[in-house]
């Protein structure tokens, strides 16, 4: 099974910094120093010569079932570190996580009053008392990243599935 | 065993780990649904970020990106009579049941078939009724008769199933116990093809259309059996003479016995044994009799009516395997 979720860092935008801060300093009117955006792919699996494949393509046909990639990019845009970041994203409610979190990223299956590891955490059983939390019972993802440099950029991913 | 269970499994949870969720949530609304969300769903996503900047806390939001869940189109026919129906005069009545399997609300035509590669006779599709008061009764004058050009359910909503009925008569030349098939087919009115065709803008809430793995179209096979009787009548005749002796002399009696034999599957109704005197010879009064049962002579009650017009004995419906027996008596003139 692949893992659900990915940081990435993207080193070669910090270069970019030292000549652009001193004008972003200017614009302090700006309310945030990091910006977010969201984005989603469907997940096609091809077969080529017998291999399976996974293309991204634009999600212009979903049906339950689809697997997704929901990708939320984020930069700074400030003259200081951001540091602490921390990125929530509530699962839509016609979407499963399609697999657990990878090391370092929490999930919450109680709308996000407590978080932990999937394997961690217990949910309320239909026929009375608890069982493991599976990723279908999955309600919120989080991820954080201790300190993005001015300039630096990164993006986080969850795999979903349309229930 | 449950109420031992838990509790260890509750005490291990908390010893394991500081992470147990201990509150209860219900389970997504969506998920409830056996085919999946609904077409039409808008799916959609926004995260938020908390973060330090220097001594300063702050929060952004992302933009929220939208998918629209298309219509999956999907169907599912299973037969529901687990015996043969029984086809006689009357047509067989065979039940399938249709199903919504996809996501969105779907009419499906219904066709149904007889020829099918086996059978021992191709029936004779009377009418196709749809089981309007889901009783899985036909009723006739209750159900709905589809005509021909219409036939198809009505609109089903996901997960909905509608019960269909095929009346099927016998062909000419069909024997008893033979058994045949009658091949129900449901299609997606929005249309059908190879899993992942699609009709733009077809779907529930303005999205796509999308065929399912059925193809969009599904069927199913119910059986009938042939219930037929045949009748044979047998006529025998035995004499006593006024000697005791077997000889067709004036004043014998003459005893005349009718076999009526119903053999086969199925059963013959409103049959009649009638019988003439012969000339030459009188009716005996009061010696018609049913199975060694004396009826009357007179048009009463019982079943059967003597005199010297003929004797004519009301039988009814005889089931296969039946045989009645019609005797009476004349004398010799």
């Amino acid at each position: 099974m692949k893992i659900s979720f990915i940081v990435k860092s993207l080193a070669g935008a910090a270069a970019m910094v030292a000549m652009t801060g001193p004008a972003l300093a200017a614009a302090q009117s700006a309310p945030s120093p990091v910006t977010l955006k969201g984005d989603v792919m469907l997940e096609k699996t091809v077969t080529e010569n017998g291999v399976n494949k996974v293309q991204l393509v634009e999600p212009k046909v979903v049906i339950p079932g689809d697997h997704l990639l929901f990708t939320t990019r984020y930069h700074n845009d400030g003259a200081q570190p951001v540091t602490n970041f921390v990125v929530t994203n509530p699962l839509p409610s016609a979407v499963a996580l399609s697999s657990e979190a990878a090391p370092g990223t929490e999930v919450s299956v109680d709308g996000g009053k407590t978080w932990g590891q999937l394997a961690t955490l217990k949910v309320a059983a239909a026929e009375g008392g608890e069982r493991a939390a599976t990723a279908g019972d999955v309600t919120h993802v989080r991820w954080t990243i201790p300190s993005i440099a001015p300039g630096a950029s990164g993006e986080v991913q969850y795999h979903g599935i349309v229930r | 065993m449950n109420t031992y269970l838990i509790p260890l499994r509750r005490a291990a949870g908390i010893a394991g780990c500081s992470l147990v969720a201990l509150s209860v949530t219900a389970p997504f609304a969506g998920s409830a649904h056996a085919t999946g969300v609904l077409a039409g769903t808008l799916i959609e996503n926004t995260a938020t970020a908390t973060y330090q900047s220097g001594s300063t806390t702050g929060s952004v939001t992302s933009n929220k990106v939208t998918v629209k869940v298309d219509e999956l189109l999907d169907v599912a026919v299973a037969t529901l009579s687990t015996a043969p129906a029984t086809a006689s005069s009357e047509p067989a009545v065979l039940i399938y049941s249709v199903t919504n399997s996809g996501n969105g609300p779907e009419a499906f035509d219904v066709a149904a078939d007889p020829k099918i590669s086996g059978n021992g006779f191709d029936g004779a599709i009377k009418s196709v009724v749809l089981d309007s008061n889901g009783n899985g009764t036909y009723e006739p004058g209750v159900d709905t008769v589809l005509t021909a050009g219409s036939l198809a359910t009505p609109v089903l909503g996901p997960d909905k199933s509608v019960k269909v009925f095929v009346l099927v008569n016998l062909p000419a030349g069909a024997t008893d116990a033979q058994t045949s098939q009658v091949r129900l087919t449901a299609t997606a009115q929005t249309g059908t093809g190879t899993p992942g065709t699609s009709f733009a803008g077809k779907g529930e809430g303005g999205g796509d259309a999308v065929v399912g793995l059925t193809t969009a179209s599904a069927n199913s096979l119910a059986a009938l059996i042939a219930s037929l009787a045949n009748i044979t009548l047998t006529k025998s005749a035995t004499i006593l003479d006024p000697f005791g002796t077997a000889k067709p002399v004036p004043g014998a009696v003459v005893t005349y016995s009718l076999a009526a034999k119903v053999t086969g599957s199925g059963a013959l109704d409103g049959l009649h044994v009638t019988d003439t005197i012969p000339e030459g010879t009188t009716y005996v009064p009061g010696s018609l009799k049913l199975d060694a049962a004396a009826l009357s002579d007179g048009a009463d009650g019982d079943a059967g009516v003597g005199g010297s017009s003929g004797i004519d004995v009301t039988l009814g419906k005889i089931t296969g395997g039946t045989t009645r027996t019609v005797a009476f008596s004349v004398k010799i003139n």
